[in-house]
C-alpha cells in the first residue's frame, strides 16, 4: 500500500493532494515529502479526499507536520476527510488540533485566521 | 549540539541475526516493548525459566512469523532483553515462549507449548470489538502490541481537587452510553462517554470512578441466561487480562488499535470540565483462575512469583476467583507500583479504587501484615504522592478492615458501615439514631486520627441494588444470572415501600421517590466523600437484580429516557450536589468534635430531636436532626451559612423545634423531600425564609434541609 502525493501552488497557499492509506509503512516517507511545503507559504491545504484510512502512525505524522507548521507560522488545513477518517480523528482527539474544511472550495473561502 | 539536533545513538545498530531478524542485546529497562532508534526493545523477567523466546506475529496472523531465542548474553540477572530492528510496530503482535519445569508442587507451571502475553503490554489485541466472537482455537488469544505512547496533553495534569471536596460518580464505560437512547455517535465507548460530559457537568460531580478499564475478556463467563439461553458476559470486568492496557472493546477505535489515544482524550476532556478520573483496579487476582484456568501470562512466566501458593503449590483463593496475586512479593510489588505510576504519568489518572484491597496487605503465605510493604510504598511513592487511593477494605476470605486498613495517612476506604446504617435507618429500623449520627459525622469511630475524607460514603454502588431498586424490592431477583438466584448479596437492608417491584399505586411510588431523596439528602450532607452510582440520579432500575456483573443489556445500561421521565429526581440530585459545593461547612477535613472551637456560640455540630438541643438517642427513636455551624467551615478558615438537616424515618409526622439563630438571622428552606414538584429545592442563596421562625412540620419518611443566614432586609 502506498500513498501518492501531488501538489500545486495557489497564490500563497500550497495545496497537497494525497491518495491511498497513511499508515506506518507510508507515513515516514510522507512526512519527509510534506515537510518541505511547510514554511513555503502562509498556508498548507492537505486534501485527504482520496485517503481511505489514516492509522495511529499516520495521525501522528499529520500532527507533527502541523506542529512544525505552527512554529513556522504556516497554517495547516485538512480538507475532504472521509466519514471514517473524521470519526477516528474525533474519537482520538486529533481532530481538535487541526483546521478542518469540507472541501477545497470551502477552504479557499475561509482564508482568514 | 542543541536540543534540536538529536545525535544518532551508537548502539542503534544490530550485532547479529536471530530467526532471520537483525538484533542486538537489549536494555532490561523498561520492561515490555518500547520503540528505540531503528527497532523495538523487548524485555521480560522470568526467574525460573530455562529458555525464553520472543514470538513475533504479523497483525492477526494465525502463525508466528518468527521466534527468536534469547541467547545467554542477552540476559542480565533474570531479565531477558533484545532489540529487534526493522519491525513495523503498527502491524506487529508479540509474545513470549518460556521453557522451564512443570512441577506444581514446587510452584512451577512452565509450558513451552503456550505463547504468553507480556505482563507489561500497553496494548492488547484479541478482543478489539466488544462481544465479537473470537477464533477460539487461536494459539495466542490476547496479543501484546507496541504502543505509540506520545500524546499531546498540552498543559493537562491531574486536577488535585482536595479529597474532601469530591463528589464521586461511579460508572461503567460501556453501560453509560450503550443504551440506544444515549444518542451518542459511538455508543458504549470512551468516545461516547466523552460526548456525555455535559450531563456530568450539569449534575455537578467532580470525579468519575470507572469500573475496570484494564483489558479483560468479556467472553470469559461460561454461563447463559436460563430464560433466553443467551450468552452472559463478564460485563463488569473484574478479571484482568493485562494491567497496562486499556480495554480495546471500550474504544470506538479499538479495531484500529487506537484505544490509548481515545481513552487519553476522554481523560483530557473530563479534566477540562473540572472532573477527575478514578479507576477501579483489580490487583487481587488475574484472569488466569485456578489450576484449571487458562495460561495467559503470569502462570507461564513465573507462577511462584506472581501467585500466593500453599506449601503444596496450590493456589490460595482469598479473592474468591481461583487465584490470589502475591502482592507483597518484591517483584510483584514492583509490578503493581510500575503499573499505577504508568496510569498516573501516561494517562493522567487522578486516583484509584482498589478492589478487595485487604488482599494487598497479605504476606505471600496469606497472613495479614501489620506493615504491608506494598501499601507503604504506594503511600509514599513520588509519582503517586497526590493520587487518591481508596480501598475496598475487605476480601473474599473474611478479612474485614473497614476502619483498620493500613493507611499511612493516605488511604481512604469504601465505608460499608455507612451504607448499611443509612439504608437501615431510612427504611425505618429502630435503634439507629446514634449510629446514624456517627456515620454522617464522617465515622470518627472508625477513622479516629485520620481526616474525614478517609470515609468514602455511599448508599449504592455497582455491586448491589440501585437506589431505585433499594426502595422497590425487599428481595434480590437474580434469576437471569443463571444461578437460581443464589448469587448476589442477601443482606441488602432494602424496603419495597409496600409492594414488590413496579407499582401502580401512587402512594407507593411517592413514598419511593421520597425515600430515594432522603438517602441522597443524607449522603450529600454527610461529612466524608460522597459517592453516587451512575443512574441513581434518574432512578435507574435493574428490576431487582443486585448482581449485574454478567448483564450486558438494558438491565445494566443507563436508560437516557429516564432523564426526562424522572426529571424531578434529577433536578433534586443536581440541587443537592450544588448545595454541597456551595457549603464548605459540609466538607471540612477534620471530624467535628461537638464543641465550639471558634467562639461562635455554637458547637461545630449540634444534635437535635423533636426538641432543639435534645436529641432522642433511645432505641425507639426514628428522628434525628443536626446543625452545622457555618463559622466552623474548613476548620474556621471560611465563613459559611449554618446548615440544619432533619430526617424523620418514622411513618408519622413530627413537629420540630428548631435551634435558635444569632440575632438578625433566620432559617430558610432549601429542600423538603415531602414537597414534590414544583416545590423543588433551591434556588441556592435565595431560599425562602420559613413562615414560622422556630418550628418545622416534618412529614412521615421525610428529610428537610434548612439554611441559617441573615434575614433579607428591605
Amino acid at each position: 500500500m502506498t500513498v501518492k502525493l501531488s501538489s500545486r501552488t495557489e497564490g500563497d497557499t500550497a495545496v497537497v493532494v494525497l491518495e491511498g492509506e497513511i499508515n506506518s509503512t507510508t507515513s515516514g516517507g510522507l512526512q519527509a515529502q510534506l515537510l518541505p511545503f511547510v514554511g513555503q507559504g502562509s498556508r498548507l491545504l492537505i486534501d485527504l479526499s482520496g485517503v481511505s484510512y489514516v492509522s495511529s502512525a499516520g495521525l501522528r505524522t499529520l500532527l507533527i507536520v502541523h506542529r512544525r507548521a505552527q512554529q513556522l507560522e504556516t497554517r495547516v488545513t485538512l480538507v475532504g476527510l472521509s466519514e471514517e477518517v473524521r470519526f477516528v480523528m474525533s474519537a482520538t482527539g486529533f481532530l481538535d488540533f487541526f483546521d478542518i474544511e469540507e472541501d477545497l472550495d470551502a477552504a479557499r473561502e475561509h482564508t482568514g485566521r | 549540539m542543541t536540543t534540536q539536533d538529536v545525535r544518532e545513538r551508537v548502539d542503534a545498530f544490530p550485532t547479529r541475526r536471530i530467526g532471520g531478524h537483525r538484533v542486538r542485546a537489549g536494555r532490561p529497562f523498561p520492561y515490555g516493548a518500547h520503540p528505540v532508534p531503528g527497532g523495538i526493545n523487548f524485555s521480560v523477567y522470568s526467574d525460573r525459566a530455562t529458555a525464553m523466546r520472543l514470538v513475533l506475529f504479523e497483525r492477526g496472523a494465525r502463525h508466528p512469523m518468527a521466534e527468536l531465542e534469547f541467547p545467554p548474553e542477552f540476559r542480565i540477572g533474570s531479565v531477558y532483553a533484545m532489540t529487534v530492528f526493522d519491525l513495523d510496530a503498527e502491524n506487529l503482535e508479540y509474545g513470549f515462549r518460556a521453557d522451564g519445569p512443570f512441577d506444581p508442587g514446587a510452584g512451577d507451571r512452565f509450558d513451552a507449548g503456550k505463547v504468553l502475553s507480556d505482563p507489561y503490554a500497553r496494548l492488547i489485541s484479541g478482543r478489539d470489538v466488544w462481544g465479537r466472537e473470537p477464533d477460539w482455537d487461536d494459539v495466542y488469544p490476547y496479543r501484546a502490541k507496541v504502543l505509540d505512547d506520545d500524546f499531546d496533553w498540552g498543559d493537562d495534569t491531574p486536577l488535585g481537587i482536595p479529597t474532601e471536596d469530591l463528589v464521586i460518580y461511579e460508572t461503567h464505560v460501556r453501560g453509560f452510553t450503550r443504551h440506544p437512547s444515549s444518542g451518542v455517535s459511538a455508543p458504549g465507548t470512551y468516545a461516547g462517554l466523552r460526548e456525555k460530559i455535559p450531563h456530568l457537568k450539569d449534575l455537578g460531580v467532580n470525579c468519575v470512578e470507572l469500573l475496570p478499564v484494564f483489558e479483560f475478556d468479556e467472553l470469559d463467563n461460561p454461563r447463559t441466561d436460563p430464560a433466553t439461553g443467551g450468552r452472559l458476559h463478564n460485563y463488569w470486568g473484574y478479571n484482568t487480562v493485562s494491567f497496562f492496557a486499556p480495554k480495546a472493546g471500550y474504544a470506538a477505535t479499538g479495531r484500529f488499535g487506537m484505544q490509548a489515544d481515545e481513552f487519553k482524550t476522554l481523560v483530557r476532556d473530563l479534566h477540562r470540565a473540572g472532573i477527575e478520573v478514578m479507576l477501579d483496579v483489580v490487583f487481587n487476582h488475574t484472569a488466569e483462575g485456578n489450576e484449571q484456568g487458562p495460561t495467559i501470562s503470569f502462570r507461564g512466566l513465573d507462577n511462584a512469583t506472581y501467585y500466593m501458593l500453599t506449601p503444596q503449590g496450590e493456589y490460595y483463593n482469598f479473592s474468591g476467583t481461583g487465584n490470589t496475586v502475591n502482592c507483597n512479593h518484591p517483584v510483584v510489588r514492583d509490578f503493581v507500583l510500575s503499573c499505577l505510576r504508568y496510569w498516573v504519568s501516561e494517562y493522567h489518572i487522578d486516583g484509584f479504587r482498589f478492589d478487595l484491597a485487604a488482599i494487598l496487605d497479605r504476606a505471600p503465605d496469606g497472613t495479614p501484615l501489620p506493615n504491608p510493604p506494598l501499601l507503604e510504598q504506594l503511600a509514599h511513592d513520588p509519582i503517586l504522592r497526590h493520587t487518591k487511593l481508596i480501598a475496598e477494605a475487605w476480601d473474599a476470605a473474611g478479612l474485614y478492615q473497614v476502619g483498620a486498613f493500613p493507611n499511612y495517612g493516605r488511604w481512604s476506604e469504601w465505608n460499608g458501615k455507612y451504607r448499611d446504617t443509612v439504608r437501615r435507618f431510612v427504611k425505618g429500623e429502630p435503634g439507629l439514631v446514634g449510629e446514624l449520627a456517627t456515620r454522617m459525622a464522617g465515622s470518627p469511630d472508625l477513622y479516629r486520627g485520620r481526616t474525614a475524607s478517609a470515609s468514602v460514603n455511599f448508599v449504592t454502588a455497582h455491586d448491589g441494588f440501585t437506589l431505585h431498586d433499594l426502595v422497590s424490592y425487599n428481595d434480590k431477583h437474580n434469576e437471569a444470572n443463571g444461578e437460581d438466584n443464589r448469587d448476589g448479596a442477601n443482606d441488602n437492608h432494602s424496603w419495597n415501600c409496600g409492594e414488590e417491584g413496579p407499582s401502580g399505586s401512587a402512594h407507593v411510588r411517592d413514598l419511593r421517590t421520597r425515600q430515594m431523596k432522603n438517602m441522597l439528602g443524607i449522603l450529600l450532607t454527610s461529612q466524608g466523600v460522597p459517592m453516587l452510582l451512575a443512574g441513581d440520579e434518574v432512578g435507574r432500575t435493574q428490576l431487582g437484580n443486585n448482581n449485574g456483573y454478567c448483564q450486558d443489556n438494558a438491565l445494566s445500561w443507563f436508560d437516557w429516557g429516564l432523564v426526562e421521565a424522572n426529571a424531578e429526581l434529577l433536578a433534586f440530585t443536581r440541587a443537592l450536589i450544588a448545595f454541597r459545593h456551595a457549603h464548605p461547612v459540609l466538607r471540612s477535613a477534620d471530624h467535628p468534635t461537638g464543641s465550639d472551637r471558634v467562639g461562635s456560640g455554637y458547637p461545630d455540630i449540634g444534635w437535635h430531636g423533636v426538641r432543639a438541643w435534645d436529641p432522642d438517642w433511645s432505641a425507639h427513636s426514628r428522628v434525628l436532626a443536626w446543625m452545622r455551624c457555618g463559622r466552623h467551615a474548613k476548620g474556621g478558615t471560611v465563613r459559611d451559612d449554618h446548615v440544619y438537616v432533619a430526617v424523620n424515618a418514622h411513618w408519622e409526622s413530627h413537629d420540630l423545634e428548631l435551634p435558635g439563630l444569632p440575632e438578625g438571622q433566620a432559617w430558610h428552606l432549601f429542600a423538603d423531600t415531602g414537597l414534590g414538584a414544583p416545590h423543588g429545592p433551591g434556588p441556592l442563596g435565595a431560599e425562602p425564609e420559613l413562615h414560622h421562625p422556630g418550628r418545622y412540620h416534618l412529614g412521615p419518611h421525610t428529610l428537610v434541609i434548612l439554611v441559617g443566614r441573615d434575614r433579607r432586609t428591605g
